[in-house]
């Protein structure tokens, strides 16, 4: 889960690593509330999780309540790179002599973290590293050994930091690996780390990445979860334990196994290149079991989306038999009957593996106006694709 | 021969009497594996009745290695004690861990793969977040259906379960040496490499699948190890074309960051090893049919 620069801000001050004082706004009121209270010039910047937002007119400084007020107005509401702002935060403002760039983040090919420091920051570290590459350093950690103050300096000098902001540096890199350790993050990225001209150091952004795999040790996470920003399917999906991503199509996929359902997304997407260019609605795993119930939510959620013209069930019976998976099928139509919400989508079944036959007979069997079954995953996703751009 | 895990493989079960751990130790014993007890502290010293095989309860990886003489862990506990599982495995030193736990936490991998390393490497983990191995006809360690197909030339090495159940389906009739699911986690012990060295060296193994999906570049590092190391037919498969930059497609690891991770990306580097790389699983599948017809 990425983190607003807000609530990565928070967390860094929680964990000791000095930053500007400020807070969060989601109206205009709220604001100019806030920057009467910081009293001072502030800067009033949109909360989005992407990139560019001062090009588009999301970071405006205030030199005056009305000011800050007038910036809250314009910046709320937004539409930056399709996001639209539904939070500004704001800071007191920091006069800066130089900037730097500082990050741990997980090296999943060497399985271990990396420290990525430079003294050339403010801007794209990618682009730093294409121009300048003498300009970044990047130094393996020891999972086991941490960052320890020793381990800091090491980096203050390999990244040629100022000699004298040892100190302060190594402070905060050793509590900044602290947060990274202890939130379970698998990114904290300070960019601009900067120096002002009384020679202290500050973090002036934050950018933060969790592992939703360890919310279980983190019930405090649960207050970073935007909600709101969330599309109501997935939001749904997630409710009820499904793996569901939201995606522009118009052929809703219900598969086994996320490698087969990214699997589906390709072939239907090759096969809609042959019936007026449809695409998948959405990716959708009900994992290994597929029982009629699971099957039953997630036929739910993807027949609610309205985009969705057909359906293309696509399951790999392996543990769960394919006569058991066909009646999951049947179960999950009838318990959606029952629930008072009537299927008029096409779907197309393909299911394969153990007792393939038996299911396709069940299938057969039950006759059922909406189910066409097909054997093979390629053919199904054609047949799912035609059904898709019949409809539409 | 088949890699990693084959009729001297004597297995443990780490969880066996969870719920999950328990139906799939089940399903292993019907597959032929040579089960040969479980861990778990709590209920050391009693025993547990599995269609009619009494399974010995160990307190620990090591005194069950000891009494049972085991070599293999298939790792089933909740990912809140996974990493203590793994690392208790480790430190007892048995020669190869399956983790078929999902959503264990990037740190938690990290630590006990870092912990195996100081340790000598003695330990071969796979996973986490795994179907496991199987090696049809003399072992089956994890979640993989037994009964899809039987020994023969093929080795496969993937990132997903089902696409690897689907392949062995579609090659059901020439059969494979050892399939290995590494795992679709951003940190996994067993790489795509270390597989295809291992079937490189493997005798029975003739021809290889690799499959892989979008992100972090393990494909394009394989692809380069292809190039230089592998003289077997490779056949290759990509998952997530179509998937979006940013979204987790239902495997922790499989997400494009900015332009890194792409399917694109892996399928180019495969190709460029000189690797045969299916649009479809079964495209993939036709492909290898052509390679073990020529060999």
């Amino acid at each position: 889960m990425d983190l607003y620069e807000y609530q990565g801000r928070a967390l860094f001050a929680r964990h000791g690593v000095p930053v500007l004082d400020g807070g969060v706004a989601t109206t205009p009121q709220e604001a100019v509330e806030l920057a009467e209270r910081l009293g001072e010039r502030v800067v009033v910047k949109a909360q989005v999780k992407v990139g560019g937002r001062g090009k588009a007119g999301g970071v405006k400084l205030a030199d005056t309540v009305d000011e800050a007020n007038t910036h809250a107005q314009n910046i709320l509401g937004m539409d930056i790179k399709g996001h639209t702002v539904e939070k500004v935060m704001l800071t007191v403002t920091a006069d800066i002599d130089e900037e730097y760039y500082f990050s741990y983040l997980l090296d999943r090919a060497n399985r271990t973290f990396l420290c990525i420091a430079s003294t050339a920051g403010g801007m794209e570290i990618e682009e730093v590293a294409h121009t300048a590459p003498e300009k970044v350093v990047k130094l393996p950690i020891d999972a086991g050994v941490g960052v320890t103050p020793e381990i800091a300096g090491g980096i203050v000098d390999k990244a040629g930091f100022p000699e004298d902001l040892r100190d302060q540096l190594v402070d905060i890199f050793v509590k900044l690996w602290g947060a990274f350790v202890a939130e379970d993050a698998t990114l904290v990225e300070v960019n601009p780390l900067v120096r002002t001209p009384e020679g202290k150091v500050l973090a002036l952004d934050a950018k933060v990445t969790l592992d939703e795999n360890a919310d279980f040790r983190h019930p405090e996470h649960a207050e970073f979860e935007d909600k709101g920003a969330v599309d109501p399917l997935e939001q749904r999906a997630k409710d009820s334990g499904l793996n569901y991503v939201k995606l522009d199509g118009s052929v809703g996929i219900i598969g086994n196994g996320a490698g087969l359902v990214m699997s589906t997304l390709d072939v239907v997407s090759y096969a809609g290149e042959a019936h007026g260019g449809v695409k998948p609605a959405n990716f959708l795993d009900i994992g290994g079991g597929a029982s009629a119930a699971v099957m039953a939510n997630g036929l739910e959620v993807v027949l609610s989306d309205p985009q969705v013209k057909s359906v293309f069930v696509n399951i790999f019976g392996g543990i769960t038999a394919c006569d058991e998976v066909a009646r999951g099928i049947l179960g999950a139509l009838q318990t959606l009957a029952d629930r008072g919400e009537t299927v008029t989508k096409p779907l197309v079944a393909r299911i394969d593996g153990n007792n393939a036959e038996e299911g396709r007979q069940i299938l057969a069997d039950a006759n059922h106006p909406l189910i066409t079954v097909v054997e093979t995953m390629d053919a199904a996703a054609d047949k799912a694709a035609e059904l898709a751009n019949k409809e539409a | 021969m088949a890699i990693f895990l084959d009729e001297n493989s004597k297995v443990i079960v780490q969880g066996m009497t969870g719920s999950e751990g328990m139906k799939h130790t089940r399903r292993m014993l019907k597959a032929g594996t040579e089960i040969v007890g479980g861990v778990n502290p709590r209920k050391a010293g009693t025993k547990v009745d599995v269609d009619g095989v009494s399974l010995p309860v160990f307190a620990s990886v090591q005194e069950a290695m000891a009494e049972t003489g085991a070599n293999t862990s298939v790792v089933f506990v909740p990912p809140a004690f996974s990493k203590a599982a793994v690392i208790e495995a480790i430190d007892a030193e048995i020669g190869l861990v399956i983790v078929i736990t999902e959503g264990i936490p990037v740190h938690d991998s990290v630590a006990f793969w870092n912990h195996a390393e100081a340790k000598g490497g003695k330990t071969r983990i796979v996973g986490p977040n795994c179907p496991g191995i199987a090696s049809p006809g003399k072992s089956n360690a994890g979640i993989t259906p037994a009964d899809i197909t039987g020994a023969g030339p093929i080795g496969l090495v993937s990132k997903s379960g089902t696409l690897t159940y689907q392949l062995m389906y579609e090659l059901r009739d020439i059969g494979f040496s050892t399939s290995v699911g590494i795992g679709g986690d951003p940190v996994i012990g067993t790489t795509h490499i270390d597989c295809l060295k291992a079937f490189e060296a493997d005798p029975e193994t003739k021809a290889i699948v690799m499959i892989g999906e979008i992100g972090g570049d393990a494909e394009e590092r394989a692809a380069e190890f292809i190039k230089d190391h592998v003289t077997k037919p490779v056949v290759g498969y990509i998952a997530g074309f179509t998937a979006p930059e940013g979204k987790t497609m239902g495997h922790a690891g499989a997400i494009i960051s900015g332009s890194a991770g792409t399917a694109e990306s892996k399928k180019e580097a495969l190709e460029a090893a000189g690797v045969k790389v299916g649009k479809t699983p079964s495209e993939t599948a036709r492909l290898m049919r052509e390679v073990i017809e020529n060999l």
